[in-house]
């Protein structure tokens, strides 16, 4: 059976080699997030769950909402491999002072999550979009 | 604390645990529980959050930094000749550090007229720690990876004695790193996690530890790996090395197939196919595993 734990870790590896993804260079993402206007559907939603959820809403009660929707939607457009410019301030000044936690991180993943859901995004894109943001993380937590 | 296993298997009782858990949770509804859905892993028999036989490197419950999380789980094992029953708990604080305790209870069934047993069952205390070393099980550069250590005492000797197990109660250890793999397999989300344990249990201390063929530890791979369909569903497997310490009967290596189901963070269910081989001299000891857990 030995053997065999081996053969199954060495399976799931070349599978997720095989799988893995495809670096930034082509729009296909940003097409299956409906382009422009389904990132800024996608961005709005989040922002009204973020709205409504009690664990992070704190942060985004004085801001100017149109300016962080805005710049949301050029800034996850690019993420997306889409033709924007992001116009905004480098993440880690932006989130400067507010002292994020992993935690608040977490909660914005389950408001854009929901947004997600709701635009009828499915899943494996949605998994593609979120891996992009994760390793953006150290730029806004605990700043 | 042993409960009979008609207990579990009878709905009535097991939505009652399912509302019991769901009732005890709600004054920690305040609880912040900052981890994604799922991240707090099932209950593995052992008690640590992990897949169904071995522990994964994630910790029990959904804290992040400066939270407490924690679940309550009971899971029920049904084998061609034998039952195993486990109930147990486990705490973490900050995503950092788990305990953990779980009660096995391991009905000997048909063994016990065919051998003319003294007891017709085994039980065995639990209790385990869990450190999270470095690294994240989504973030970060490095995969999350953890080391911890039970403690297991079996209360049931005289027949682990008998077949030349050499004590009741030990100590072993454990490393184990965890990994999601976003988008990995078609799309999907992958967890992949492997481990070493240092033991001499024997299955997995429910016929003691040690034995006469070898009494010293071994070191033994373990590992699993899950396919995350969306947050809510999960289905994979994991597989467990074992020693053969005691001659009168082989000891086989422990895998499960398991369909996980986290349809929010106060509840999980796991429904899996146990293939545990030959137990105590009875071969193809492969059955249906389920596992409920309550998490605040
Ligand atoms: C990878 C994850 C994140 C990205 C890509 C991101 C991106 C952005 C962008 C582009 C802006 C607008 C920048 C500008 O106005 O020039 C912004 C503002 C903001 N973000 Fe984030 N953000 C992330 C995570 C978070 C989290 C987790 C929180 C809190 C829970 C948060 C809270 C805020 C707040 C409160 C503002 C408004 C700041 C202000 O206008 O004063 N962000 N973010």
């Amino acid at each position: 059976m030995g053997r065999s734990f081996w053969l199954i870790v060495g399976l799931s590896l070349s599978l997720l080699a095989g799988c893995a993804q495809q670096p930034a260079k082509d729009d296909s993402l940003y097409q299956d997030l409906g382009q422009r206007a389904g990132i800024q559907k996608i961005v709005e939603g989040m922002l009204l769950h973020i709205a409504q959820d009690d664990r992070i809403y704190k942060y985004f009660a004085k801001v100017d909402i149109d300016r962080v929707r805005d710049k949301l939607v050029e800034r996850f457009c690019v993420e997306a491999g889409g033709p924007c410019t992001y116009t905004g301030d480098s993440l880690e000044e932006v989130h400067k002072g507010m002292n994020l936690s992993r935690s608040d991180f977490n909660a914005l993943v389950e408001d854009l999550i929901a947004a997600m859901n709701e635009q009828h995004i499915p899943v494996t894109t949605q998994n593609r979009f979120i891996a992009r943001l994760a390793p953006e993380r150290g730029e806004v937590i605990e700043k | 604390m042993a409960l009979s296993l008609s207990m579990y298997l009878n709905p009535v009782v097991l939505a009652s645990v399912v509302g019991a858990c769901a009732a005890w949770v709600s004054p920690a509804a305040d609880a912040e529980q900052g981890r994604l859905i799922a991240t707090g892993g099932a209950s593995s028999i052992e008690g640590g959050a992990g897949g169904g036989i071995i522990p994964w490197a994630m910790l029990a419950g959904y804290d992040e930094q400066g939270e407490w999380g924690g679940n309550a789980f009971a899971t029920h094992v049904d084998l061609p000749d034998y039952t195993l029953d486990v109930v147990g708990a486990a705490a973490s604080y900050g995503n950092r550090v788990e305990i953990s305790y779980a009660h096995q209870r391991f009905d000997l069934g048909s063994l016990v007229s065919k051998l003319n047993l003294p007891e017709d069952n085994l039980t065995q205390d639990i209790f385990g720690v869990k450190v999270r070393l470095f690294g994240d099980l989504i973030y970060d550069q490095l995969p999350q990876v953890s080391a911890g250590l039970e403690y297991k005492h079996q209360n049931d000797f005289l027949i682990p004695s008998l077949v030349g197990a050499k004590r009741d109660s030990d100590v072993e250890g454990y490393v184990t790193a965890s990994r999601l793999f976003m988008g990995a397999a078609f799309g999907y989300n992958v967890v992949v996690n492997a481990g070493l344990r240092y033991s001499r249990a024997n299955e997995t201390g429910l016929m003691g530890f040690g034995g006469d063929r070898r009494d010293t530890r071994s070191v033994l791979k373990e590992g699993g790996a899950a396919i995350l369909f969306n947050p809510h569903w999960a289905v994979g497997m994991d597989y467990r090395e074992k020693p053969d310490n005691l001659s009168f009967a082989g000891e086989s290596d422990w895998a499960d197939f398991f369909v996980g189901w986290f349809p929010n963070k106060h509840v999980s269910v796991v429904l899996a196919y146990a293939r545990l081989g030959e137990i105590a001299t009875l071969d193809n000891q492969n059955g249906t595993y389920l596992s409920v857990q309550g998490s605040f």
